[in-house]
Protein backbone atom coordinates (compact mmCIF):
# COMPACT_ATOMS: atom_id res chain seq x y z
CA UNK A 1 0.00 0.00 0.00
CA UNK A 2 1.32 3.32 -1.07
CA UNK A 3 1.20 5.87 1.66
CA UNK A 4 -0.40 8.74 0.64
CA UNK A 5 -2.75 11.55 1.59
CA UNK A 6 -5.74 10.15 -0.11
CA UNK A 7 -4.74 6.40 1.75
CA UNK A 8 -4.81 8.40 4.86
CA UNK A 9 -8.29 10.04 4.42
CA UNK A 10 -9.67 6.59 2.91
CA UNK A 11 -8.33 4.73 6.01
CA UNK A 12 -9.44 7.22 8.65
CA UNK A 13 -13.10 6.92 6.80
CA UNK A 14 -13.00 3.08 7.24
CA UNK A 15 -11.99 3.05 11.08
CA UNK A 16 -8.09 3.11 10.13
CA UNK A 17 -8.98 -1.37 9.66
CA UNK A 18 -7.47 -1.63 6.22
CA UNK A 19 -3.49 -0.76 6.58
CA UNK A 20 -1.57 -3.79 6.07
CA UNK A 21 2.12 -4.87 7.47
CA UNK A 22 4.71 -2.45 6.73
CA UNK A 23 6.82 -5.51 5.49
CA UNK A 24 5.91 -9.57 5.23
CA UNK A 25 7.16 -12.53 7.20
CA UNK A 26 8.57 -14.61 4.54
CA UNK A 27 9.64 -17.92 5.05
CA UNK A 28 13.74 -18.59 3.62
CA UNK A 29 14.41 -19.66 0.67
CA UNK A 30 16.72 -22.36 -0.49
CA UNK A 31 18.84 -19.52 -2.24
CA UNK A 32 18.86 -16.17 -3.09
CA UNK A 33 21.45 -13.98 -5.52
CA UNK A 34 22.69 -12.08 -2.56
CA UNK A 35 22.04 -12.39 1.22
CA UNK A 36 23.16 -9.40 3.48
CA UNK A 37 23.87 -10.64 7.07
CA UNK A 38 22.59 -7.66 9.47
CA UNK A 39 18.98 -5.94 9.57
CA UNK A 40 20.25 -2.82 10.90
CA UNK A 41 19.75 0.47 8.79
CA UNK A 42 22.82 -0.41 6.54
CA UNK A 43 21.97 -3.82 5.89
CA UNK A 44 18.30 -2.55 5.01
CA UNK A 45 19.22 0.41 2.78
CA UNK A 46 22.00 -2.05 1.10
CA UNK A 47 19.28 -4.47 0.20
CA UNK A 48 16.87 -1.42 -1.11
CA UNK A 49 19.80 0.02 -3.53
CA UNK A 50 20.53 -3.52 -4.54
CA UNK A 51 16.93 -3.88 -5.83
CA UNK A 52 16.46 -0.42 -7.10
CA UNK A 53 19.60 0.70 -8.65
CA UNK A 54 20.93 -2.44 -9.76
CA UNK A 55 17.86 -4.92 -10.33
CA UNK A 56 18.80 -7.66 -8.50
CA UNK A 57 15.53 -8.54 -6.17
CA UNK A 58 15.95 -12.34 -5.23
CA UNK A 59 17.62 -10.97 -2.02
CA UNK A 60 17.18 -11.28 1.63
CA UNK A 61 18.15 -9.77 5.01
CA UNK A 62 18.96 -11.77 7.51
CA UNK A 63 18.75 -10.05 11.37
CA UNK A 64 19.41 -12.03 14.05
CA UNK A 65 16.67 -10.14 16.64
CA UNK A 66 14.09 -7.93 15.10
CA UNK A 67 14.04 -5.11 12.68
CA UNK A 68 14.89 -1.76 14.81
CA UNK A 69 16.68 -3.62 17.91
CA UNK A 70 20.40 -2.59 17.33
CA UNK A 71 22.21 0.76 16.65
CA UNK A 72 19.51 2.07 14.37
CA UNK A 73 17.22 2.33 16.83
CA UNK A 74 19.72 3.29 19.72
CA UNK A 75 21.81 6.27 18.35
CA UNK A 76 21.23 9.64 18.70
CA UNK A 77 19.99 10.32 15.62
CA UNK A 78 22.14 13.51 14.34
CA UNK A 79 22.92 13.59 10.37
CA UNK A 80 26.22 15.94 9.24
CA UNK A 81 28.77 15.62 6.42
CA UNK A 82 31.65 17.92 8.34
CA UNK A 83 34.73 15.73 7.59
CA UNK A 84 38.16 17.00 7.39
CA UNK A 85 39.83 14.25 4.60
CA UNK A 86 39.09 13.47 1.40
CA UNK A 87 38.31 9.96 1.62
CA UNK A 88 35.61 10.72 3.30
CA UNK A 89 33.64 13.76 2.65
CA UNK A 90 32.49 13.14 -0.84
CA UNK A 91 30.72 9.94 0.53
CA UNK A 92 29.08 11.72 3.74
CA UNK A 93 28.16 14.57 1.31
CA UNK A 94 26.38 11.64 -0.85
CA UNK A 95 24.89 10.81 2.51
CA UNK A 96 22.99 14.36 3.06
CA UNK A 97 22.32 14.14 -0.40
CA UNK A 98 20.56 11.19 -0.33
CA UNK A 99 19.02 12.22 2.61
CA UNK A 100 17.71 15.26 1.71
CA UNK A 101 15.70 13.10 -0.89
CA UNK A 102 15.16 9.94 1.30
CA UNK A 103 11.36 10.31 1.93
CA UNK A 104 9.89 10.83 -1.46
CA UNK A 105 12.26 8.29 -2.89
CA UNK A 106 11.26 5.42 -0.16
CA UNK A 107 7.48 6.54 0.48
CA UNK A 108 7.95 6.78 4.33
CA UNK A 109 8.24 9.92 6.92
CA UNK A 110 11.46 9.39 7.92
CA UNK A 111 11.05 13.03 9.80
CA UNK A 112 14.47 14.60 7.94
CA UNK A 113 15.02 17.73 10.19
CA UNK A 114 17.92 19.47 8.63
CA UNK A 115 17.98 22.29 11.79
CA UNK A 116 21.52 22.82 11.61
CA UNK A 117 24.53 21.01 13.45
CA UNK A 118 26.87 23.77 15.45
CA UNK A 119 30.56 22.19 16.57
CA UNK A 120 31.70 25.23 19.21
CA UNK A 121 34.85 26.58 19.95
CA UNK A 122 36.57 27.47 23.30
CA UNK A 123 40.42 28.54 22.28
CA UNK A 124 41.98 29.89 18.90
CA UNK A 125 43.66 27.22 18.42
CA UNK A 126 40.68 25.45 18.10
CA UNK A 127 38.92 27.98 15.68
CA UNK A 128 41.83 27.56 12.90
CA UNK A 129 41.14 24.04 13.25
CA UNK A 130 37.51 24.32 12.96
CA UNK A 131 38.32 26.81 10.01
CA UNK A 132 40.25 24.43 8.48
CA UNK A 133 37.65 21.99 8.50
CA UNK A 134 35.29 24.30 7.49
CA UNK A 135 37.66 25.11 4.19
CA UNK A 136 38.15 21.45 3.23
CA UNK A 137 34.28 20.95 3.58
CA UNK A 138 33.21 24.18 1.06
CA UNK A 139 36.44 23.07 -1.26
CA UNK A 140 34.21 19.71 -1.94
CA UNK A 141 31.18 21.86 -2.21
CA UNK A 142 29.87 21.20 1.12
CA UNK A 143 28.07 24.38 3.13
CA UNK A 144 29.88 25.54 6.35
CA UNK A 145 30.02 28.42 8.31
CA UNK A 146 31.82 30.05 10.66
CA UNK A 147 30.37 31.78 13.34
CA UNK A 148 32.21 34.47 15.92
CA UNK A 149 31.24 34.58 19.48
CA UNK A 150 27.92 37.05 19.14
CA UNK A 151 26.51 34.46 15.74
CA UNK A 152 26.09 32.04 18.41
CA UNK A 153 24.86 33.89 21.11
CA UNK A 154 22.18 35.24 18.67
CA UNK A 155 21.63 31.29 17.38
CA UNK A 156 21.76 30.03 20.68
CA UNK A 157 21.28 32.23 23.71
CA UNK A 158 21.00 29.93 26.07
CA UNK A 159 25.03 28.26 26.46
CA UNK A 160 27.19 29.29 29.45
CA UNK A 161 29.09 31.83 27.03
CA UNK A 162 31.36 33.22 29.97
CA UNK A 163 31.91 29.57 31.45
CA UNK A 164 34.94 29.67 33.88
CA UNK A 165 37.15 27.47 32.22
CA UNK A 166 36.02 27.23 28.41
CA UNK A 167 34.12 30.27 27.27
CA UNK A 168 32.27 29.90 23.90
CA UNK A 169 34.69 31.66 21.31
CA UNK A 170 32.32 30.74 18.51
CA UNK A 171 31.64 27.76 16.46
CA UNK A 172 31.66 25.74 12.88
CA UNK A 173 28.13 25.65 11.88
CA UNK A 174 26.77 23.12 8.63
CA UNK A 175 23.28 24.13 8.17
CA UNK A 176 22.39 21.39 6.46
CA UNK A 177 23.15 19.07 9.43
CA UNK A 178 19.89 17.88 11.10
CA UNK A 179 18.28 15.24 13.14
CA UNK A 180 16.11 12.58 11.48
CA UNK A 181 14.08 9.49 13.21
CA UNK A 182 15.64 6.54 13.72
CA UNK A 183 13.40 3.96 13.90
CA UNK A 184 11.71 5.26 10.76
CA UNK A 185 14.91 5.08 8.85
CA UNK A 186 14.82 1.39 9.53
CA UNK A 187 11.07 0.93 8.77
CA UNK A 188 11.16 3.14 6.05
CA UNK A 189 13.86 1.37 4.57
CA UNK A 190 12.73 -2.21 5.28
CA UNK A 191 8.98 -1.52 3.80
CA UNK A 192 10.75 -0.22 0.74
CA UNK A 193 12.79 -3.27 0.03
CA UNK A 194 9.90 -5.54 0.36
CA UNK A 195 7.85 -3.79 -1.78
CA UNK A 196 10.87 -4.25 -4.09
CA UNK A 197 10.61 -8.38 -3.51
CA UNK A 198 13.66 -8.18 -0.76
CA UNK A 199 12.77 -11.05 1.89
CA UNK A 200 13.81 -9.25 5.24
CA UNK A 201 13.99 -12.33 7.37
CA UNK A 202 13.91 -11.97 11.66
CA UNK A 203 15.49 -13.96 14.08
CA UNK A 204 17.52 -15.63 11.80
CA UNK A 205 20.98 -15.49 12.98
CA UNK A 206 24.42 -16.65 10.63
CA UNK A 207 26.10 -19.00 12.70
CA UNK A 208 28.32 -20.57 9.62
CA UNK A 209 29.66 -18.94 6.30
CA UNK A 210 30.38 -21.97 3.68
CA UNK A 211 33.44 -21.39 1.88
CA UNK A 212 34.14 -23.77 -1.05
CA UNK A 213 37.47 -23.60 -2.77
CA UNK A 214 38.00 -19.82 -1.72
CA UNK A 215 34.63 -18.66 -2.70
CA UNK A 216 31.73 -17.67 -0.30
CA UNK A 217 28.77 -19.73 -1.43
CA UNK A 218 25.50 -19.76 1.48
CA UNK A 219 25.33 -19.44 4.97
CA UNK A 220 23.63 -21.66 7.67
CA UNK A 221 21.44 -19.59 9.80
CA UNK A 222 19.24 -20.42 12.83
CA UNK A 223 16.47 -21.28 10.59
CA UNK A 224 18.25 -23.66 7.64
CA UNK A 225 21.24 -23.39 5.39
CA UNK A 226 20.72 -20.50 2.52
CA UNK A 227 22.72 -20.82 -0.62
CA UNK A 228 24.06 -17.36 -2.12
CA UNK A 229 25.49 -15.96 -4.86
CA UNK A 230 27.15 -12.92 -2.80
CA UNK A 231 27.22 -12.11 0.92
CA UNK A 232 27.41 -9.20 2.55
CA UNK A 233 28.94 -8.68 6.12
CA UNK A 234 26.60 -5.52 7.52
CA UNK A 235 26.63 -6.45 11.18
CA UNK A 236 27.88 -3.14 13.49
CA UNK A 237 29.27 -4.31 17.06
CA UNK A 238 29.27 -8.09 15.95
CA UNK A 239 31.02 -7.57 12.94
CA UNK A 240 34.69 -9.22 14.05
CA UNK A 241 32.09 -12.85 15.36
CA UNK A 242 30.61 -12.58 11.81
CA UNK A 243 34.12 -12.16 9.61
CA UNK A 244 35.19 -14.97 12.08
CA UNK A 245 33.16 -17.33 10.63
CA UNK A 246 34.65 -16.97 7.80
CA UNK A 247 38.12 -17.18 9.15
CA UNK A 248 38.67 -13.49 9.01
CA UNK A 249 40.38 -10.95 11.65
CA UNK A 250 39.28 -7.39 10.98
CA UNK A 251 41.24 -4.36 12.64
CA UNK A 252 37.82 -3.63 14.95
CA UNK A 253 37.33 -3.72 18.40
CA UNK A 254 33.81 -3.88 19.75
CA UNK A 255 33.11 -0.86 22.63
CA UNK A 256 29.96 0.32 23.94
CA UNK A 257 28.75 3.38 23.75
CA UNK A 258 25.75 4.98 25.70
CA UNK A 259 23.25 7.82 25.02
CA UNK A 260 20.78 9.64 26.80
CA UNK A 261 17.04 11.33 27.20
CA UNK A 262 15.50 13.58 29.33
CA UNK A 263 11.99 14.46 30.82
CA UNK A 264 10.18 16.31 27.87
CA UNK A 265 9.83 19.94 27.47
CA UNK A 266 8.64 22.60 25.70
CA UNK A 267 10.38 23.56 22.82
CA UNK A 268 14.25 24.21 23.53
CA UNK A 269 16.57 23.74 21.44
CA UNK A 270 15.58 24.25 17.80
CA UNK A 271 19.13 22.52 16.44
CA UNK A 272 22.14 20.79 17.30
CA UNK A 273 24.66 21.83 19.54
CA UNK A 274 28.03 19.71 20.47
CA UNK A 275 30.50 20.69 23.02
CA UNK A 276 34.20 21.52 22.13
CA UNK A 277 35.83 21.28 25.08
CA UNK A 278 34.43 17.70 26.20
CA UNK A 279 32.83 15.26 24.08
CA UNK A 280 29.29 16.20 24.34
CA UNK A 281 26.30 16.68 22.01
CA UNK A 282 22.54 17.29 22.09
CA UNK A 283 19.56 17.86 20.39
CA UNK A 284 15.59 17.92 20.98
CA UNK A 285 13.61 15.22 19.71
CA UNK A 286 10.09 15.80 18.55
CA UNK A 287 8.56 14.51 21.71
CA UNK A 288 10.16 17.10 23.36
CA UNK A 289 13.04 14.96 25.39
CA UNK A 290 16.46 16.23 25.16
CA UNK A 291 18.65 13.63 23.49
CA UNK A 292 22.20 13.78 24.62
CA UNK A 293 25.52 11.44 24.41
CA UNK A 294 29.50 11.65 24.50
CA UNK A 295 32.28 9.55 24.85
CA UNK A 296 32.11 5.79 24.02
CA UNK A 297 33.05 3.57 27.50
CA UNK A 298 36.71 3.10 26.35
CA UNK A 299 36.95 -0.87 26.84
CA UNK A 300 36.13 -3.49 24.66
CA UNK A 301 32.28 -5.09 25.19
CA UNK A 302 29.67 -6.84 23.76
CA UNK A 303 27.21 -6.13 26.82
CA UNK A 304 25.30 -3.56 25.63
CA UNK A 305 25.00 -1.57 28.68
CA UNK A 306 27.96 0.84 29.59
CA UNK A 307 29.08 1.97 33.29
CA UNK A 308 28.85 5.15 35.96
CA UNK A 309 31.92 6.81 34.56
CA UNK A 310 30.58 7.66 31.53
CA UNK A 311 27.49 8.88 32.91
CA UNK A 312 28.84 11.58 34.98
CA UNK A 313 31.22 12.59 32.40
CA UNK A 314 28.56 13.25 29.60
CA UNK A 315 26.52 15.39 32.71
CA UNK A 316 29.78 17.11 33.64
CA UNK A 317 29.98 18.11 29.91
CA UNK A 318 26.33 18.85 29.87
CA UNK A 319 26.42 21.33 32.75
CA UNK A 320 29.47 23.12 31.85
CA UNK A 321 27.45 23.97 28.18
CA UNK A 322 23.98 24.33 29.50
CA UNK A 323 24.19 24.54 33.54
CA UNK A 324 20.01 24.51 32.80
CA UNK A 325 20.28 20.91 32.29
CA UNK A 326 20.76 20.35 35.90
CA UNK A 327 16.86 20.71 36.34
CA UNK A 328 15.97 18.29 34.31
CA UNK A 329 15.37 14.26 34.71
CA UNK A 330 17.24 11.70 33.02
CA UNK A 331 14.39 9.59 32.03
CA UNK A 332 16.47 6.94 29.84
CA UNK A 333 19.96 5.96 29.37
CA UNK A 334 20.95 2.80 27.47
CA UNK A 335 24.06 1.32 25.07
CA UNK A 336 24.84 0.36 22.13
CA UNK A 337 27.87 -1.47 20.07
CA UNK A 338 30.18 0.40 18.02
CA UNK A 339 32.22 -1.77 15.41
CA UNK A 340 35.27 1.01 16.81
CA UNK A 341 38.37 0.32 13.40
CA UNK A 342 41.86 1.14 13.88
CA UNK A 343 41.67 4.44 12.83
CA UNK A 344 38.14 5.96 12.92
CA UNK A 345 37.08 5.23 9.14
CA UNK A 346 34.77 2.70 7.68
CA UNK A 347 35.11 0.03 5.42
CA UNK A 348 33.07 -0.96 2.94
CA UNK A 349 34.95 -3.27 0.45
CA UNK A 350 34.87 -6.97 -1.23
CA UNK A 351 37.13 -9.51 0.79
CA UNK A 352 39.90 -11.87 0.64
CA UNK A 353 37.25 -14.32 -0.32
CA UNK A 354 35.16 -14.34 -3.36
CA UNK A 355 31.57 -13.31 -2.72
CA UNK A 356 31.99 -12.15 -0.03
CA UNK A 357 31.60 -8.58 0.88
CA UNK A 358 32.45 -6.58 4.40
CA UNK A 359 31.05 -3.01 5.72
CA UNK A 360 32.14 -2.23 9.09
CA UNK A 361 34.13 0.02 11.35
CA UNK A 362 31.46 2.48 11.35
CA UNK A 363 32.71 3.48 14.84
CA UNK A 364 29.92 5.65 17.17
CA UNK A 365 29.04 7.90 13.53
CA UNK A 366 27.06 4.89 11.57
CA UNK A 367 23.67 6.42 11.50
CA UNK A 368 24.34 9.67 9.29
CA UNK A 369 26.18 7.22 6.97
CA UNK A 370 23.09 4.97 6.14
CA UNK A 371 21.99 5.69 3.00
CA UNK A 372 25.35 6.16 1.48
CA UNK A 373 26.91 3.33 3.11
CA UNK A 374 23.68 1.51 1.50
CA UNK A 375 24.16 2.46 -1.06
CA UNK A 376 27.73 1.94 -1.95
CA UNK A 377 28.19 -1.03 -0.15
CA UNK A 378 25.27 -1.93 -2.97
CA UNK A 379 27.68 -0.96 -5.56
CA UNK A 380 30.01 -2.54 -4.50
CA UNK A 381 28.33 -5.94 -4.58
CA UNK A 382 26.27 -5.66 -7.45
CA UNK A 383 29.53 -4.69 -9.96
CA UNK A 384 32.23 -6.47 -7.66
CA UNK A 385 34.22 -2.96 -7.13
CA UNK A 386 34.20 -0.32 -5.26
CA UNK A 387 32.26 3.12 -6.02
CA UNK A 388 34.30 6.18 -5.90
CA UNK A 389 32.39 7.68 -3.23
CA UNK A 390 34.02 4.42 -1.12
CA UNK A 391 37.32 3.48 -3.04
CA UNK A 392 39.11 4.82 -0.14
CA UNK A 393 37.58 2.49 2.48
CA UNK A 394 39.20 -0.17 1.72
CA UNK A 395 40.07 -3.15 4.06
CA UNK A 396 43.89 -3.37 3.25
CA UNK A 397 44.21 0.44 4.09
CA UNK A 398 45.96 -0.41 7.12
CA UNK A 399 48.71 -2.75 5.31
CA UNK A 400 49.40 -0.27 2.92
CA UNK A 401 49.52 3.01 4.92
CA UNK A 402 46.53 4.69 3.56
CA UNK A 403 44.40 5.18 6.94
CA UNK A 404 41.77 7.92 7.02
CA UNK A 405 42.39 8.98 10.53
CA UNK A 406 40.65 12.43 11.19
CA UNK A 407 41.58 12.50 14.50
CA UNK A 408 45.01 11.28 14.52
CA UNK A 409 45.37 8.87 17.01
CA UNK A 410 46.55 5.74 15.88
CA UNK A 411 45.94 2.20 16.29
CA UNK A 412 43.87 3.12 19.24
CA UNK A 413 39.98 2.47 18.91
CA UNK A 414 39.15 3.76 22.20
CA UNK A 415 40.57 7.04 21.11
CA UNK A 416 38.69 7.74 17.83
CA UNK B 1 32.51 -1.60 36.84
CA UNK B 2 35.60 -2.20 39.78
CA UNK B 3 38.50 -3.72 39.31
CA UNK B 4 41.12 -5.22 42.13
CA UNK B 5 44.50 -4.06 41.23
CA UNK B 6 47.26 -6.32 42.39
CA UNK B 7 48.26 -3.70 44.98
CA UNK B 8 45.38 -1.58 45.40
CA UNK B 9 42.95 -3.53 45.91
CA UNK B 10 39.18 -3.01 44.39
CA UNK B 11 38.76 0.22 42.52
CA UNK B 12 35.98 2.14 40.64
CA UNK B 13 37.28 1.55 36.47
CA UNK B 14 37.61 5.13 35.92
CA UNK B 15 41.08 5.40 37.80
CA UNK B 16 42.84 2.80 35.02
CA UNK B 17 43.28 3.26 31.45
CA UNK B 18 42.77 0.78 28.61
CA UNK B 19 45.38 -0.33 25.96
CA UNK B 20 43.47 -3.18 24.65
CA UNK B 21 44.51 -6.65 23.97
CA UNK B 22 47.06 -8.33 26.46
CA UNK B 23 47.60 -11.11 24.10
CA UNK B 24 49.02 -9.81 21.18
CA UNK B 25 53.04 -9.80 21.32
CA UNK B 26 55.62 -7.23 19.54
CA UNK B 27 57.11 -9.01 16.54
CA UNK B 28 60.91 -9.65 16.44
CA UNK B 29 63.08 -7.22 14.29
CA UNK B 30 63.49 -9.87 11.52
CA UNK B 31 59.47 -9.67 10.89
CA UNK B 32 57.36 -9.26 7.79
CA UNK B 33 55.19 -6.52 7.31
CA UNK B 34 52.42 -8.74 6.99
CA UNK B 35 53.45 -9.86 10.73
CA UNK B 36 53.83 -5.82 11.86
CA UNK B 37 50.34 -5.48 9.98
CA UNK B 38 49.06 -8.15 12.17
CA UNK B 39 50.67 -6.83 15.50
CA UNK B 40 49.47 -3.21 14.87
CA UNK B 41 46.10 -3.89 13.41
CA UNK B 42 44.04 -6.90 13.82
CA UNK B 43 42.21 -8.17 17.03
CA UNK B 44 40.55 -11.27 17.59
CA UNK B 45 38.01 -8.97 19.42
CA UNK B 46 35.86 -12.07 21.64
CA UNK B 47 32.75 -11.46 23.09
CA UNK B 48 33.60 -13.39 25.80
CA UNK B 49 36.59 -13.91 27.81
CA UNK B 50 39.07 -11.40 27.17
CA UNK B 51 42.87 -10.34 28.62
CA UNK B 52 43.56 -6.92 28.34
CA UNK B 53 45.95 -4.64 29.40
CA UNK B 54 44.87 -1.75 32.19
CA UNK B 55 47.19 0.82 33.57
CA UNK B 56 46.08 2.19 37.38
CA UNK B 57 46.92 5.32 36.60
CA UNK B 58 45.36 7.35 39.39
CA UNK B 59 46.73 4.89 42.22
CA UNK B 60 49.86 2.69 41.83
CA UNK B 61 50.59 3.55 38.34
CA UNK B 62 51.20 -0.48 37.60
CA UNK B 63 50.20 -2.56 34.28
CA UNK B 64 47.92 -4.87 34.46
CA UNK B 65 46.46 -7.77 32.91
CA UNK B 66 42.88 -8.31 33.52
CA UNK B 67 40.93 -11.43 32.30
CA UNK B 68 36.99 -9.40 32.09
CA UNK B 69 33.68 -11.24 30.29
CA UNK B 70 33.40 -8.43 27.60
CA UNK B 71 29.20 -9.75 27.42
CA UNK B 72 29.02 -9.05 31.65
CA UNK B 73 31.92 -7.02 32.12
CA UNK B 74 32.61 -9.69 35.06
CA UNK B 75 36.27 -9.48 36.15
CA UNK B 76 37.32 -13.08 36.02
CA UNK B 77 40.82 -13.07 37.03
CA UNK B 78 43.64 -9.89 37.43
CA UNK B 79 47.74 -10.28 37.28
CA UNK B 80 50.64 -7.63 37.14
CA UNK B 81 51.43 -7.39 33.87
CA UNK B 82 55.04 -7.53 34.89
CA UNK B 83 54.42 -11.00 36.24
CA UNK B 84 52.73 -11.93 32.56
CA UNK B 85 55.86 -11.21 30.69
CA UNK B 86 58.49 -12.49 33.07
CA UNK B 87 56.70 -16.06 33.09
CA UNK B 88 56.40 -15.36 29.26
CA UNK B 89 60.05 -15.11 29.34
CA UNK B 90 60.61 -18.18 31.13
CA UNK B 91 58.52 -20.31 29.11
CA UNK B 92 60.12 -18.85 25.77
CA UNK B 93 64.05 -18.47 26.46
Amino acid sequence: MRYALTSLLGQALRGNRGWTPAWRRPEPKASYDAVIVGGGGHGLATAYYLAKEHGLTNIAVLEKGWIGNGNIGRNTTLIRSNYLLPGNVPFYEHSMKLWEGLEQDINYNAMVSQRGLLNLYHSDAQRDAFARRGNAMRMHGVDSELLDREQVRAFVPYLDFDNARFPIQGGLIQRRGGTVRHDAVAWGYARAADRLGVDILEHCEVTGIDIVDGRAVGVQTTRGAIRAKKIGLAAAGNSSRVAALAGLRLPIESHVLQAFVSEGVKPLIDTVVTFGAGHFYISQSDKGGLVFGGDIDGYNSYAWRGNLPIVEDVAECGMALMPMLGRLRVVRSWGGLMDMSMDGSPIIDKTPIDGLYLNCGWCYGGFKATPASGWCFAHTIARDAPHAFNAAMRLDRFATGHLIDERGAGNRPNLH
Amino acid sequence: MRIPCVYCGERGHEEFSYLGDATIQRPTAAATPNEWHDYGYLRENPSGSHRELWQHVAGCRAWLVVTRDTRTHAIISVEAAQDVALSREKATP
